[in-house]
């Protein structure tokens, strides 16, 4: 076999042509999933224009032009706007690439912090087993059992009572996202780690007089990576929806710093005479998570043709 | 039981955690001096250690009392009572909505795999899933509600907020507030579950039993309905189950944004003044539902299929 994958019982081909995707493994199956290659493009590319907005930006995020701007938001093309500017006369086109650098900074650093707690909690709840296993599961099913839009609001709405809202920054909303979205990732490495732990190679290593910390982080994680990448990928379109969500209604990220979400915020009482401040942002997260999403579905094809 | 505990004690540790704990509105209030407000601690008992306040508090849950909710000048109970109707016609609708949609292009998807019915079906599952609810909610309003729709020589307008225009009620004017929230409401539920019910339909159709049932010469139509689908809607029943809640809670930014007077605006107005008790008692009814759905959607598993076995 020339795959990489988690061991285990091999499938016996049942066709001619599983036997050539098998041969020439994951990145042959991920190339065949067309969808997924525009997404891993889309995403590249959203990407790369949002993070070389310093270059790229037509003007400031937060500069207003007082020159061409009466108090309504100017239309797309109007004063060299490409796209508009919002109902405060700043450029809707610079606000989308750095309000986009928020948002997906937002969305990587709580689904990196998601992943570390998830898979330790996990790691430790499966290789473990007994009472220490069902400590954490209860904690991660209290977690499962509370809708998580509803915590995030109750959280943010504490930690602005705490203060006031402009303590909502950047670092604040992703140890709260990524605090409380950990547990499907939990679920998932504890299940991976159930069967990893009874593998001869993990017999093996204990054997051999390895600590339990060297036995989960360099024997059995690396046999567990796989489903952990495809539910990462599909966590940050889920972060970026719940980043945007929480900006909208106003408990995300504060004014002035653009996001995608907050920009929709003011957007609804303008809609009438200016719905292109409603519609360009809105476009950008449905695009990026649709992309991220697509690229989610290809990669869990390729790793492992077995799950769903 | 002793999930629904231990998701009440988080719940109360969370939530104390805010300046004032249940007495923050007052703090807010310029004519409440500190020394009210240490009065006001005495007397409510909030100067007591934190799990004696919890036991305290548990106590008059378990007696059916929820606290006073400030933003509303009633009691929990009382607020959300009256706002159960409106939660439920809406969530009703859509959960009927989506179980009908979904279910049946997730069959229709099924029975013509890689058809350009099916592409279609996947694709518009996608999107649904991706569809950020509130810039959809946002999207339909400007298409319906702001400018309104010209067809067939009529202009169509739908009404984008509130539950209806009149004192009075009114069948028809119902209705037309019910359709943009119920379609925002329903969007991701109907993509998830036509994906769900597509997949599993897929797996039931290459089964032996399905082979049998097509050479004892039975029609497609009795095939498909009769055999199939009550082997492939098992799956599909606890998804609908564990979903659920999620409906409730995806209320929040739906009645938000409809201004729907249901519990999930109840909620997110009483978020700005942090009305502990309020909070508190919604968190702790939609944790409830979800631990519940959890044990129907497990029932009903084994219920339906006799080789699901407990131990």
């Amino acid at each position: 076999m020339a795959t990489t994958v988690a061991p285990g019982p091999i499938a016996i081909p049942a066709t001619d042509d599983d036997v050539r995707i098998e041969r020439h493994g994951v990145w042959k199956r991920f190339r065949r999933h067309r969808l997924a290659l525009v997404g891993a493009v889309v995403i590249a590319l959203v990407t790369i224009v949002a993070f070389s907005a310093k270059l790229l930006a037509p003007a400031d995020p937060n500069f207003i032009d007082q020159a061409n701007w009466s108090g309504y938001p100017l239309a797309p093309g109007v004063a060299h706007h490409i796209l508009g500017t919002d109902e405060n006369g700043r450029d809707l086109l610079s606000r989308l690439m750095y309000g986009g650098q928020i948002s997906l900074t937002v969305a990587f650093f709580a689904v990196l912090m998601e992943l570390s707690i998830g898979t330790v909690i996990g790691a430790i709840s499966g290789y473990y087993g007994g009472w220490i296993d069902y400590v954490l599961m209860r904690i991660t099913d209290v977690f499962l059992s509370i809708p998580l839009l509803p915590l995030l609001l109750v959280l943010t709405a504490i930690v602005a009572a705490s203060s006031n809202k402009a303590a909502l920054g950047f670092g604040v909303i992703v140890v709260i996202i990524g605090g409380t979205s950990w547990p499907a990732v939990a679920r998932l490495v504890r299940a991976s780690f159930l069967s990893l732990r009874e593998k001869e190679f993990c017999e093996a290593a204990r054997a051999l007089g390895n600590r339990d910390g060297r036995i989960i982080f360099r024997h059995l994680l690396p046999n567990a990576v796989a489903p952990i990448i495809v539910q990462g990928t599909l966590e940050v379109a889920n972060v970026i929806i719940l980043e945007s969500t929480l900006s909208f209604l106003g408990f995300g990220i504060q004014p002035p710093t653009a996001s995608w979400g907050n920009m929709l915020a003011n957007a609804e009482s303008n809609m009438a005479i200016a719905p292109w401040v409603a519609i360009f942002p809105g476009l950008c997260i449905l695009v990026t998570v649709l992309a991220i999403n697509y690229l989610g579905d290809g990669l869990r094809d390729a790793i492992d043709p077995n799950m769903k | 039981m002793p999930l629904l505990l231990l998701i009440s004690i988080i719940l109360y540790w969370i939530l104390s955690n805010a300046p004032g704990g249940p007495l923050a509105p007052y703090l807010q209030n310029p004519h409440i001096t500190a020394a009210d407000i240490e009065r006001l601690k005495h007397n409510f008992g909030l100067d007591q250690p934190l799990p004696i306040r919890y036991l305290r508090w548990l106590g008059m849950v378990a007696r059916g009392d929820l606290g006073y909710s400030t933003s509303n000048s009633e009691t929990v109970v009382q607020a959300i009572l009256e706002r159960l109707p409106a939660t439920l016609l809406l969530t009703g609708t859509s959960f009927a909505l989506s179980l009908l949609i979904g279910v049946s292009i997730g069959i229709f998807a099924a029975v013509k795999p890689y058809s350009p019915l099916d592409y279609t079906v996947t694709t518009l599952a996608f999107f649904g899933q991706s569809m950020p609810v509130f810039w959809f909610a946002l999207m339909l309003q400007l298409a319906f509600a702001v400018t309104g729709v010209t067809a067939f020589g009529y202009h169509f307008a739908l009404p984008s907020a509130g539950i209806s225009s009149t004192d009075e009620f009114d069948f028809g004017d119902r209705i037309e507030h019910l359709i943009l929230p119920t379609i925002v409401l329903s969007l991701v539920y109907i993509a998830t579950w036509s994906r769900f019910t597509r997949s599993s339909m897929l797996e039931v159709v290459r089964t032996d039993y399905m082979r049998t049932a097509a050479a004892k010469g039975l029609d497609k139509l009795t095939i498909i309905l009769r055999h199939g689908l009550k082997n492939a809607l098992i799956p599909v029943v606890t998804v609908v189950a564990l979903s659920l809640p999620g409906l409730f809670a995806g209320a929040v930014i739906t009645e938000t944004i409809f201004a729907w007077p249901g519990m999930g605006r109840l909620f997110f107005n009483a978020l700005g003044q942090f009305d502990f008790s309020l909070l508190m008692g919604y968190l702790l009814i939609v944790s409830f539902l979800v631990v519940f759905f959890n044990l129907l959607a497990d029932v009903a598993y084994a219920w339906l299929d006799p080789r699901v076995k407990y131990d």
